[in-house]
């Protein structure tokens, strides 16, 4: 039964190393046996998915507020462009102004030039704390600052896409994603909000993008692996991959009445924090299987599963439990994009439900077909190291 | 029998556990008696060296157990400090609040003192590389639990027992308040009977100070510390980077009365709106800033006659300054000469992550005990700022109501009005 106060996808914005668009993305997805785009060598022993080639100008008409951003804020901005554009928003003043807006972030990109020189230097000085004055303020580019900010992404989506209504970003990693989406879906549910924009990017191009993982040992390493296969390898499972992913939510009644393409209706946002100390991690996801009330029979799930030995391990089990579902980890294919995550896993069901089609099998040694019609599509994000997260997705 | 619902059929959110830590005490008796007694907590920098250094000095915390232990650490502990006595206030169990757990706190990063040391526990390779190898060997979780953005939420949730995922959030120099109205927000969609609502800043470390002193946003009034911070005075040239955490445990009106809380007080709108025009400054004209305030006076239901007192985002920047002058005098008109405007950071200096909250606080207390801190150091006023900004003296007033400002680098303008009395 939809009511007007349901949350439906309007627009949807995705980045990743398949390239841009739903479209572009669905048409490489639906290909059976389609083969990651994979970066082997630079980070070595790492691999990434790296970004696409992307004309920045097509999102971000001003050189000026390119050369102000770094490459995570210009990835965020592009994205979040693309899903205003799938919208049809961007562009109209009187909706921008209105639309609030959820982003969920990291941080942006440290000066690797200016770091490797004080830790080089920092080997010949004993006086490490002055080394640092002396080097980062003489080196260091004054507005870099306003690039590494993680609430200047949805800082630059307001000057670049004039997107005013409110702004907030949320951090903490793939659970921000889940976050910025379920309190997005509370605010249109509540009549708070009637469209706003959420999503997530990451650009994992970056020592330090790598190092969040690897001090705790959580990226594979070696010859890469699906993400369902990467247990027992060298290293933590973590392949990390540069993408985003923004989505246009929108009130059904208000979709409606501009004559909207509805993608998807958004039903049930479920998050957790599991003690996974303690051991609670498999527990809180069938408590928050339950909670989803998932549909009966056959469901696809777009899995945003890290590959992270433990929770991946955790979230298979869950998965592999119930004979009904039929998971894709879409990891396999864009690598772990974080913040943006749980973001792009929503944006893949509702490309699902909106086509009438599975994708084919990412990993044919470990995944099952689909066959049918996929009327609801499971979406997650089990945090790599916290937090947990789910969505249904429903046909129109 | 007590009106339970606001102008708009929601849930009244009251206050019924406040908290506070800044560079002036920990707990709100100390704050308060300092705050009205007129003290500043600025001081010179004793954290780090200051060679090299334009600004030296600041409102760090530096008395907390982890104030030489880095920006996680510390923010933890200030979250922590602040949120045990807002809990121990409200009479709720400190091990299992049983609300949802809101955190507005600063980015987190590698700090640098264990950047060199991890790089100097190895001779191989060089920079990304060495450190790389050095981090996946780490057999202990401390150092990645600092980076990851998540950690202080989780391990306050655990601490205090809030319930489900716990949202960290920044919106800059808005972000405590934003804390607050994702608070209030999840009690009036009736998503829960109390939230726990925390902005905590830790993070003054000797490369923030740079990253802001390269923006020239501080103040670099140094010879006298606690002169530097000079809200609405002609001679005003910056902030002063500060410290501190602010805790409220926000209840429906309805579960407070239920379980006989003292009511502290109550929130009663939450307004925002976003700038397009400048990553630092400011649209000219204000309209955020004024869209951001008449926001919020709608959300509570009150009239621009009705706010007895104004708690300023007052930063001492030249820009913010101006600003908010013009925004509010362009909401209140003809009285704004005549309304009480004051400024904490005058003696906090600007608590950024944590001020929303530090002051929300500080507006809460002011309405109760029936005192407005003064702006200090207002021995030059701006001639073109015509505010009565209770100058240097704390004065005695009946504050009904208050509207508290928080203006954030990067556009994002969150306003919150309080008052008194649930009606």
């Amino acid at each position: 039964m939809s009511s007007p106060r349901d949350v439906v996808i309007t627009g949807i914005g995705l980045v990743s190393s398949l390239g841009e668009g739903p479209e572009a993305h669905w048409q490489k997805l639906a290909q059976p046996g389609l083969q990651p785009m994979l970066e082997a060598a630079r980070f070595a022993p790492y691999t990434i998915h790296p970004l696409p080639e992307i004309d920045w100008n097509l999102q971000i008409a001003k050189r000026g507020d390119q050369r102000q951003m770094e490459t995570w804020q210009r990835l965020g901005t592009y994205a979040a462009g693309l899903a205003l554009d799938d919208a049809g928003i961007k562009g109209n003043d009187d909706l921008c102004a209105t639309m609030d807006m959820v982003v969920a972030a990291g941080g942006g990109e440290r000066d690797e030039a200016v770091d490797a020189a004080i830790l080089a230097a920092s080997e010949s000085r004993n006086d490490r704390d002055v080394l640092l004055n002396e080097k980062l303020t003489t080196e260091l580019r004054p507005t870099l600052f306003l690039a590494q900010l993680s609430n200047l992404l949805a800082g630059n989506i307001s000057i670049v896409h004039k997107v005013t209504g409110s702004s907030r970003t949320f951090m903490g990693e793939e659970g921000a994603g889940v976050a910025a989406v379920e309190t997005a879906a509370a605010r249109i549910r509540s009549g708070q909000s009637t469209h706003i924009l959420v999503g997530g990017a990451f650009q994992t191009e970056h020592s330090d993008m790598l190092l969040g993982y690897e001090l705790a040992g959580y990226l594979h390493r070696g010859p890469w692996k699906p993400v369902w296969q990467r247990q027992g390898a060298d290293g933590g499972g973590v392949v990390s991959g540069s993408g985003g992913a923004f989505l246009v939510l929108e009130q059904r009644e208000h979709a409606m009445s501009r004559g909207r393409k509805i993608y998807a209706e958004l039903g049930p946002v479920v998050s957790g924090r599991a003690r996974r100390s303690r051991g609670e991690l498999g527990a809180e996801i069938n408590a928050l299987l339950a909670q989803a009330a998932l549909p009966n029979g056959e469901l696809l799930a777009m899995s945003g599963a890290s590959g992270a030995h433990a929770a991946t391990t955790a979230e298979k089990a869950a998965l592999d439990a119930n004979p009904a579902i039929a998971a894709r980890g879409f990891s396999t294919l864009t690598g772990h994009m974080k913040e943006a995550q749980f973001p792009f896993a929503v944006a893949l069901a509702a490309l699902a439900v909106d086509r009438k089609a599975a994708y084919p099998v990412f990993d044919a040694a470990t995944e099952k077909p689909f066959q049918g019609v996929p009327g609801t599509v499971l979406a997650t994000a089990i945090g790599y190291h916290q937090f947990e997260g789910m969505a249904l997705v429903n046909a129109a | 029998m007590a009106n339970l619902r606001d102008h708009m059929g929601r849930p009244i959110v009251a206050v019924t556990g406040i908290g506070v830590v800044t560079s002036l005490g920990v707990g709100k008796t100390d704050n308060w008696a300092a705050l009205t007694s007129g003290k500043s907590g600025i001081h010179p920098i004793t954290r780090f060296p200051i060679d090299h250094l334009n600004t030296r000095i600041s409102g760090m915390v530096d008395f907390l157990p982890s104030s030489s232990k880095g920006a996680s650490p510390l923010t933890y502990e200030l979250a922590e400090t602040a949120a045990q006595e807002a809990v121990g206030e409200a009479g709720l169990n400190s091990g299992d609040f049983g609300g949802p757990l809101f955190l507005a706190s600063p980015p987190v990063e590698l700090d640098w003192h264990e950047r060199f040391s991890l790089y100097n526990s190895d001779k191989d390779d060089a920079g990304a590389e060495r450190l790389l190898r050095v981090a996946r060997g780490l057999k202990e979780l401390d150092i990645f639990e600092t980076t990851q953005f998540g950690s202080i939420a989780d391990r306050l949730a655990d601490r205090f027992g809030t319930r489900g995922l716990p949202i960290t959030l920044s919106t800059a120099c808005a972000s405590g308040a934003t804390a607050i109205q994702l608070g209030v927000e999840a009690i009036r969609r009736g998503e829960c009977d109390r939230a726990l609502s925390i902005g905590a800043d830790g993070s003054a470390t000797a490369e923030a100070l740079i990253r802001f002193s390269l923006l020239s946003a501080l103040s670099t009034h140094n010879d006298i510390p606690e002169k530097a911070s000079k809200p609405f005075s002609k001679d005003r040239d910056g902030f002063v980077l500060a410290e501190g955490s602010g805790a409220l445990v926000l209840e429906s009106l309805e579960a407070a009365l239920a379980r006989g809380a003292a009511v502290l007080g109550i929130l009663r709108g939450c307004g925002e709106k976003a700038d397009d025009f400048h990553r630092t400054r400011s649209k000219p004209d204000g309209s955020p800033a004024i869209a951001a305030v008449r926001a919020a006076l709608a959300d509570a239901g009150l009239g621009e006659d009705e706010i007895d007192y104004v708690n300023a985002h007052g930063t001492s920047t030249p820009e913010n300054d101006k600003m908010e002058h013009l925004s509010l005098s362009t909401v209140f008109g003809e009285r704004i000469g005549s309304m009480p405007i004051s400024s904490n950071k005058s003696m906090i200096g600007h608590t950024l992550s944590a001020a929303g909250a530090v002051e929300a606080a500080f507006s809460l207390m002011t309405m109760r005990e029936g005192v407005i801190p003064p702006t200090i150091n207002y021995d030059n006023p701006d001639p073109a700022i015509v505010l009565d900004v209770v100058p240097n003296k704390k004065r005695n007033a009946e504050v009904r109501s208050v509207l508290s400002n928080s203006f954030g680098f990067g556009g994002q303008n969150t306003c919150l009005v309080m008052a008194r009395e649930p009606v």
